[in-house]
């Protein structure tokens, strides 16, 4: 193998496994450090640069970042990253004074943001500073998007949002609230010099071909819709009995929201079987523990009326069946069809994009999922001044992935802007390496490993919390906890770094490694090589690291599948062949590093 | 400084036949300097002991006094062990071996604690071949007193501060063979993929197993001009042969040149496998072993390798004629058959 490259950037960003997993690249150890040092703001501020919405996605990101943690490859279950980053922002003190303070200077620049979601919030921060004139505009009262209309208050308390949306329209922004953007043509007469569309999937699909659909569908709601109603505080009650279809995310939002609006008797109704289920493995727990029960392999069959009022709906039961081409399918079982009774119906069995705004006659182009043609780096349609972004980009995905459209069409558009090339003049992302070292022996960092098991968020009694949709259930870790919780961190992004030139192959590293990651040998070709280590390396997602030829005529080679950080090669490097170096990634941003935590 | 070893593991550790990970073997966290040689060896053992699936508590671990000599606390967590007074270590052996012969005695010691102090003892040993392992760490220094050169030290070899030895050295490798060590060897503890087979085979030996262990010493002994540095050692070694120690169960596969590949079968039926052997060069010859290591000697070069086996060789408990049941198992009854015996016995001299 050809020596690694480790002035690749991306080379140790893959290695901080949670941070390469995050589709914002928030440098996860480096705030997970802060908070055990119980320095929140910071870790706070770390988190805002990166993902704008600390607080927010402290309570309802998707995580990503979790199961790509290192720790659950040693042992069972990863770092609590999603609730760590709650106790920067639950701890945090006066944050604001190290946030762009405006008024910014004018750079002559207009640009009109169509949507207030986490996208197009995102863009706006990035591009205040440096000077851009932003109008945003929402249909809906207030800013936030799918965080405010679909995402309960029990699971994200209002003030929460509120603070977070907040921190953005107080840079500065022009807000066009209630008021619907009905014409693209329109937009595009205005005099802006970009447009930014982050207008989601707002459209959530129903079911209105199942026979029994028209004399039933005053209670029959479609789940987005029906939660975005309970936001704004339009519905207020729902019926005794409930049916909820679908098993994603908003129909776990949908069955627990009716359970706090008199529906006693809530039933989850899924096609899939349980382990196929779309939701969130904790949001579907925090169901069950709400006492839902889930239906599975449960097809709906028909709406059933009884004078000219639901009632209540038939399934036929299904069975998954493998055929012969290997495609699974789900099969009838032949079991007699099943009625569950009912007085309100939630449909949430996905949602999807809806353009009708944007006239089809403007060389703006779409696909034949009618999505908009876009560059996939640079957020770009086919009309070079319209970028998009968010769940309108390429379909319904993520918070936590819309931010990070947000800072990739912001770059687009600052380059744009200064009439730049889109591709060729966009910046590399800010890399840092630094030498951790502060004496023999001796860490900048917390290297020892501890063994503690994930430690579990406490929650609200239930009985409460079914009482008051406002209520928060997840009451998030103390501080106590937190700084425990914070200490399960292996330190990724402390690297272990070689330099041939000072080992003298004494094999201290190799002996003193508990997880057998280094070994000294013939160099080889990468698939003969996995097979020559002192440990099996067998995950071929995570890289080798390969040194130079050494003196002997052998190589250095780091698998870097189960290294735990501990910087034991280092400190038994009597050369400081090893050293332990703190990288900090940073993805490229718009216009000038003009904010950064260091 | 880390003290603690992390718990975790790689998932995938391979398992030996006795179904242990290389962590059963292993010891506390070693609080030698960094980069020490004495490490490795320690690493050498645990493989070894690993790979030849011994039991952990059938291991006796025995050593005098020095940075050597410590050694045992960071192999074989799990074994016996005995950390015994200066240069005494091969009379504590002894005393355990009678005790109890069904044990494997390994022992440690280093350049001072064997050559120096110990010397009276290290010689007798090797005259009553007792069955035991016996691993000299040598670095050429005394580290734990701040690096003065000692007796192995090579004449001219110049130390950290800059003076070169006045001194003949003694060589150990030399002096074992004299005296009729059974089996002899030499080692690098930068050198895993020699040293491991060679412990392995020394553990397989039958008698008294001596390995020379060249151990460089980073903090005193690692300097330009110092004959027992890792470069200097690196740049002047002579193998003997590639060795390697097959079971007594498994095949043997590998197929080297006419004339170069040597097999030697050990008492316990396992078969030690030299191959690139040195030309006019037979390990089971005494004299040519001499004669070899005299000639690379006079050359400059350190002769590594298995020097010398003797694998009729008798140990102690044989030479004795001790029971084959362990001294410290026998009972009163075993020991005093009563006097009925005795009568009888003395009957036959009547």
């Amino acid at each position: 193998m050809e020596p690694t490259n480790i002035k690749d950037p991306e080379y140790f960003h893959k290695v901080v496994d949670c941070q390469y997993a995050c589709p914002a690249h928030t440098p996860v150890p480096h705030y997970i450090r802060l908070i055990a040092a119980e320095r929140y703001s910071e870790a706070y501020m770390v988190n805002w640069e990166s993902n704008v919405f600390p607080g927010v996605l402290g309570r309802t990101c998707d995580r990503p970042c979790e199961p790509a943690c290192r720790r659950v490859r040693v042992e069972e279950k990863p770092v609590a990253i999603c609730r760590l980053k709650r106790v920067a922002a639950d701890n945090k003190g006066d944050v604001k004074q190290y946030m762009p303070q405006g008024p910014f200077a004018p750079n002559g620049k207009k640009i009109a943001l169509i949507g207030a979601g986490p996208a197009a919030l995102t863009v706006a921060r990035d591009l205040a500073p440096l000077g851009y004139e932003l109008h945003i505009y929402d249909e809906l009262p207030k800013g936030g998007g799918m965080m405010r209309s679909q995402i309960p208050s029990f699971r994200l308390p209002m003030e929460v949002l509120d603070e977070e949306v907040n921190f953005i329209l107080d840079l500065g922004i022009h807000q066009h609230f209630n008021t619907y953007v009905s014409s693209m043509r329109e937009v595009l007469s205005k005099d802006y010099d970009a447009i930014f569309v982050g207008t989601g999937a707002p459209r959530g699909r129903a079911l209105t071909d199942l026979p029994g659909y028209e004399e039933v569908k005053a209670n029959v709601h479609v789940g987005i819709d029906w939660l975005s109603s309970v936001a704004f505080e339009h519905t207020e009650k729902i019926g005794r009995r409930v049916l909820v279809l679908g098993g994603g995310n908003t129909a776990m939002d949908c069955c627990r929201t009716s359970r706090r609006l008199g529906g006693e008797e809530v039933k989850v109704v899924v096609r899939s079987p349980f382990a196929e289920m779309k939701a969130s493995p904790w949001e579907i727990e925090d169901a069950q523990r709400e006492g839902i029960p889930f239906y599975n392999n449960h097809v709906p069959k028909a709406f059933v009326a009884e004078n000219g009022k639901l009632c209540g709906m038939t399934f036929t039961k299904v069975e998954p069946v493998v055929d012969e081409n290997g495609k699974r399918k789900m099969v009838p079982t032949g079991e007699p069809d099943v009625f569950f009774e009912a007085d309100d119906v939630l449909v949430a069995i996905g949602q999807e994009n809806s353009f009708p705004w944007i006239e089809r006659d403007l060389g703006l182009d779409f696909d034949r999922w009618d999505l908009p043609v876009l560059d996939p780096v640079t957020h770009q349609s086919t009309l070079p001044n319209v970028f998009f972004g968010g769940d309108a980009a390429f379909g319904p995905k993520n918070v936590i992935t819309a931010v990070a459209h947000g800072h990739q069409a912001a770059v687009s558009i600052d380059i744009f802007c200064t009439g730049k090339n889109l591709h060729k003049d966009r910046p590399d992302p800010m890399t840092n390496l630094v030498s951790q070292k502060m004496g023999i022996h001796e860490w900048s960092y917390h290297s020892q490993v501890t063994d503690d098991h994930r430690f579990a968020v406490p929650h609200a009694d239930n009985a409460l919390a079914l009482k008051d949709r406002k209520l928060e259930v997840e009451l998030g870790f103390d501080p106590a906890t937190g700084f425990k919780e914070a200490q399960r961190c292996l330190n990724c992004d402390i690297q272990t770094v070689f330099s041939e030139s000072l080992c003298i192959e004494c094999d201290a590293c190799v002996d003193i490694c508990p997880t057998d990651c280094i070994t000294f040998t013939v160099n080889g070709e990468e698939e003969d090589l996995r097979t020559r280590l002192s440990a099996p390396a067998n995950n071929l997602t995570q890289d080798l690291y390969v040194s130079d030829v050494l003196k002997t005529g052998r190589v250095m080679l780091k698998d870097e599948n189960v290294c735990l950080h501990c910087g034991l090669c280092a400190e038994r490097c009597p050369t400081a062949a090893w050293d332990m170096k703190k990288y900090l990634y940073s993805v490229t941003k718009a216009g000038h590093q003009c904010f950064s935590e260091l | 400084m880390s003290f603690i070893r992390p718990v975790f593991r790689h998932p995938e550790s391979p398992k030996n036949d006795l179904g242990y990970t290389r962590q059963y073997y292993e010891g506390a966290l070693s609080t030698l300097c960094a980069g020490c040689g004495h490490d490795s060896i320690s690493g050498a053992i645990i493989q070894a002991c690993f790979e030849l699936n011994i039991e952990p508590h059938r291991v006796a671990k025995l050593s005098g006094i020095g940075c050597s000599s410590k050694t045992p606390a960071y192999y074989l967590g799990n074994s016996h062990g005995f950390n015994s007074v200066h240069g005494r270590m091969p009379s504590v052996t002894t005393g355990a071996s009678l005790a109890n012969r069904k044990l494997l005695y390994l022992g440690v010691s280093g350049d001072g604690d064997t050559a120096s102090i110990g010397m009276g003892q290290f010689v007798h040993v090797i005259r009553r071949n007792l069955n035991m392992v016996y691993i000299v760490m040598n670095n050429g220094c005394y580290g734990l007193t701040k690096g003065q050169d000692s007796a192995t030290a090579d004449f001219g070899s110049i130390n950290k501060s800059g003076s070169a030895n006045l001194f003949q050295n003694i060589d150990l490798v030399g002096l074992a063979l004299e005296l009729g060590a059974t089996f002899v060897g030499r080692s690098f503890s930068g050198d895993k993929g020699h040293l491991v087979p060679m412990i392995k085979a020394a553990m397989a030996h039958n008698g008294f197993a001596f390995i020379d262990v060249i151990s460089p010493c980073v903090t005193f002994n690692n300097n330009v001009g110092s004959t027992k540095s890792y470069d200097y050692v690196r740049a002047h070694m002579e193998a003997t042969s590639a060795i390697d120690l097959v079971p007594e169960k498994e095949e043997i596969t590998t197929s080297y040149a006419e004339g170069s590949t040597k097999l030697i079968e050990m008492h316990d039926h396992s078969m030690i496998e030299l191959h690139k052997l040195a030309e006019g060069w037979d390990p089971t010859d005494q004299h040519s072993a001499v004669q070899k290591l005299q000639e690379s000697r006079n050359k400059g070069e350190i002769l590594t390798g298995l020097i010398y086996v003797d694998t009729e060789s008798k140990d102690l408990h044989d030479l004795i004629e001790t029971v084959p049941q362990p001294l410290n198992t026998l009972t009163e009854q075993d020991l005093c058959p009563g006097s009925g015996t005795l009568e009888r016995i003395n009957g036959e001299f009547r």
